[in-house]
């Protein structure tokens, strides 16, 4: 090693977004200050994955990982560790909790994570294609490029069992031989970076920490396929994504990785950027791809299916970023190896974004087959604040909830459809005691109203019809009959709808039915939130016995609906009372109770 | 969030004259102008420029791509990104993902518009704020997350929006726009 440390900043957007921009240069400042710079090399790299205690700093050779590293930080940093070699334990992990952990592999965080998606995320610095490359990077380009023919890397994908991440699970290879039957000399490559789904940010990690790894499984493709252009249709809302993926194409043209005569082969392929612009209809890959013919979002029935009548009509394979980020791996170590993890169905890895009320919200990578069990309590630490488990949401509005008796199964795309929600992107949710089932139900109609492109009735009417029905649930004044009006129109948006939105817009409603329809009938029949959510259906009260006068409800109550006087027992008037629950938070003597 | 909602208001504050196409925006344009399907990124740029897409402009848009008016429109409708009505100097977009929304992303908005005294989407009378809903932003181990002009606020809690608020307030003392 050329340095006796490496200093690895995360530059991922949520490190990034809180102080982890000024934390890279008050280290380089520090660095360079103390004299360290010849000794340590500072590095931005992408995301870690550990999320919720962000901004990270990990330091090589050791694999110290320090955690919530504020910029003030910087000096001791460098001054203890870089220049003496003791680790600062305060910024370790559960440090405030008397049990610090020095090395990011002891985290339980990492226990279970197989890392193929995520190899370079967090390792190498993502706007440096010489770090990519020595991480055996466009080693399976060259190997298309000058010891495969297509088909070998057909049956090669064949062999791995990898099937496309953006949600359906279509296998990758068949979709990529349909394209490359297609006699036409024009066709193209598309990657889907369209991530739309609420609480989901896979694919902007791996855009952000790896952008290279997706450009040589585009080119991968091109040449398999027989495509000389690609596209990336990215959203617009993911800017540092979108500005490291250009520099890496500008970087991959200047060393002929991209171009007219790729690494002298004669292979000619392209890549453009293309934003999308807000419409989650367009992850669908038929609007997708009227999208970047910049036209409105509106799905086509299919077939044809886009691999043989595609983008400007002409055979398009179109691959998410997870999917793709797979390919350069299959390639090298062969997909007889991949197809060793996972489970029968499902093969490799998945990437998660795990969020909601676990303790440790974050990205992570496990082998498909690991269940949720393993995912939510042992990486995840489980759920915050000693709270109950509720239930786990997979599939973001396309998906459904898994209730606590499901928490053992195996996750695979059999076994999530089986109960009732799909693998979808990777959005994995975690909802606790505190959450109402039918109020997030009503969450997600609501996000599918707005994204309904309106094209077709089932889904512009029923969407909004459900929605409307959840509205009058949560409110206090739903009727018995509503749950099977319920039902039956999800049933019809189910069988009718032109594409996948309004098709499986009901399962959020499907789901929460099957699993929790006690919670639904509370509602209904005894105008009860059971999670003390519904703010029609919930009653601030101040205990006679406990209130001992303070007057801090009523002055924090932004409607003055709080009489009393000072050292008497206060008294909420109920038909002014907005339930905004502030007395409920400033109360010390928990006299303020909710129901 | 529905279009009647959006549309109750007319945003307080208007531009004396009228924007145009700035030479920069018509140089993009002509270099976009050979490439299927252009709309889109031209519009991004525009928007980019202006904070929202002013109506003359969107009409030279079309009258340099040579595609009808309608279409333009079509797009710039059917699109949530792209504005029709200019927001405030600063924009205040509250993050409504799934993460963000079981963590009090609701809660947010709520207590944004009791502060500023306007409803989402509807610049307060100074020409200062607007409050957006958004979609998922990706950062959603800092849920709740909202942004002012781009900068990232990780973890908010209610109380700690005034501070915010005035924080912005007071940065950047230029002269409003053209407010009358």
């Amino acid at each position: 090693m050329a340095f006796k440390n490496y200093l690895l900043v995360c530059g991922g957007t949520a490190c990034e977004s809180n102080q982890g921009i000024a934390l890279y240069q008050n280290l380089q400042r520090e660095l360079k200050y103390q004299g360290a710079d010849a000794e340590c090399q500072l590095v931005k790299t992408g995301c870690f994955g550990f999320c919720e205690a962000g901004p990270i700093v990990k330091v090589l050779p050791d694999e110290t990982f320090y955690v919530k590293v504020k910029p003030e930080d910087a000096a001791e940093i460098v001054a203890e560790h870089v220049l003496k070699g003791r680790p600062v334990s305060r910024l370790l992990h559960g440090a405030d909790e008397q049990q610090p952990v020095r090395a990011a592999p002891e985290l339980d965080f990492y226990q279970k994570q197989v890392r193929i998606v995520l190899r370079n995320c967090g390792v190498i610095d993502p706007d440096s294609i010489q770090e990519y490359i020595a991480r055996d990077g466009y080693a399976a380009l060259e190997k298309v490029l000058f010891e495969m023919q297509p088909q070998d890397v057909i049956r090669e994908l064949e062999l791995s069992g990898l099937r496309g991440r953006g949600g359906a699970g279509f296998p990758t290879w068949r979709k990529w031989l349909f394209s490359q039957q297609v006699a036409n000399p024009v066709k193209y490559v598309v990657c889907n970076a369209d991530e739309g789904d609420p609480g989901a940010y896979m694919d902007r990690s791996t855009l952000e920490g790896d952008p290279h790894s997706i450009l040589e499984a585009m080119i991968i493709a091109g040449r398999t396929v027989g495509a000389s252009q690609g596209y990336i249709y990215i959203r617009a809302e993911y800017p540092l994504a979108i500005q490291r993926l250009e520099r890496a194409i500008t970087q991959a043209r200047e060393l002929g990785l991209l171009g007219a005569d790729i690494l002298g082969s004669g292979f000619a392929f392209e890549i453009e950027i293309r934003l999308g612009a807000g419409a989650f209809v367009c992850g669908e890959e038929t609007a997708l791809l009227a999208s970047i013919e910049g036209k409105r979002g509106m799905p086509v029935p299919r077939p044809p299916f886009p691999a043989v009548k595609g983008l400007w009509g002409k055979p398009t394979v179109i691959n998410n970023v997870e999917t793709l980020a797979n390919i350069p791996v299959i390639i090298l170590k062969g997909g007889a190896w991949f197809s060793q993890i996972g489970t029968g169905t499902s093969k490799g890895t998945k990437v998660f974004a795990l969020t909601g009320k676990v303790r440790h919200s974050g990205l992570i990578e496990v082998p498909m087959g690991t269940t949720l069990r393993e995912i939510i309590f042992e990486i995840g630490g489980g759920i915050k604040d000693g709270k109950a488990f509720k239930a786990a949401q997979t599939g973001g509005p396309s998906g459904g909830v898994i209730p606590p008796e499901f928490l053992d199964t195996p996750i695979d795309y059999e076994n999530l459809q089986k109960i009732g929600s799909i693998m979808g992107s990777g959005g994995l949710i975690v909802m606790d005691e505190d959450d109402c089932i039918v109020d997030v139900a009503k969450f997600y109609l609501q996000f599918t109203v707005d994204e309904s492109c309106g094209k077709c009735a089932p889904c512009r009417v029923g969407g909004r019809t459900l929605y409307n029905l959840l509205e009058k649930i949560t409110r206090g004044l739903g009727v018995t009959e509503d749950i099977q009006k319920l039902k039956d129109i999800s049933l019809a948006m189910q069988r009718a709808s032109l594409c996948g939105l309004g098709q499986t817009a009901p399962n959020p409603v499907m789901s929460t039915l099957r699993y929790f329809m006690p919670e639904y009938e509370a509602h209904i029949n005894e105008r009860h939130c059971p999670a003390a959510k519904c703010k029609e259906l919930i009653q601030y009260l101040i205990s006679e016995s406990a209130c001992v006068g303070c007057t801090a409800c009523a002055r924090a109550c932004p409607v003055d609906a709080i009489r009393g006087e000072r050292k008497k027992v206060h008294v909420i008037d109920q038909a002014l009372c907005i339930k905004c629950g502030r007395c409920y938070e400033v109360c010390k003597f928990g006299a303020v109770s909710r129901g | 969030m529905s279009a009647q909602a959006t549309s109750k208001k007319k945003a307080p504050v208007e531009a004396a004259v009228p924007e145009r196409l700035t030479p920069a925006l018509l140089a993009f344009i002509e270099e976009w102008k050979p490439r299927p399907g252009n709309l889109i990124m031209v519009l991004h740029r525009v928007q980019e420029a202006f904070g929202y897409v002013p109506r003359q402009v969107a009409f030279e848009v079309a009258e340099r791509l040579e595609i009808p008016v309608a279409r333009v429109y079509g797009v710039l409708t059917f699109y949530h990104l792209f504005k029709l009505k200019k927001p405030g100097r600063n924009r205040i977009c509250v993050c409504m993902g799934t993460a963000c929304y079981l963590k009090g992303g609701e809660d947010l908005i709520f207590e944004l518009e009791r502060e500023l005294g306007v409803g989402l989407n509807v610049v307060t009378p100074d020409g200062e704020f607007s409050v957006e809903a958004v979609r998922c932003i990706g950062c959603c181990g800092l849920a709740p997350v909202m942004t002012v002009n781009g900068e990232v606020f990780g973890h908010v809690a209610k109380k700690e929006l005034p501070k915010i608020i005035k924080r912005f307030r007071e940065a950047a003392c230029t002269p409003p726009s053209a407010t009358t």
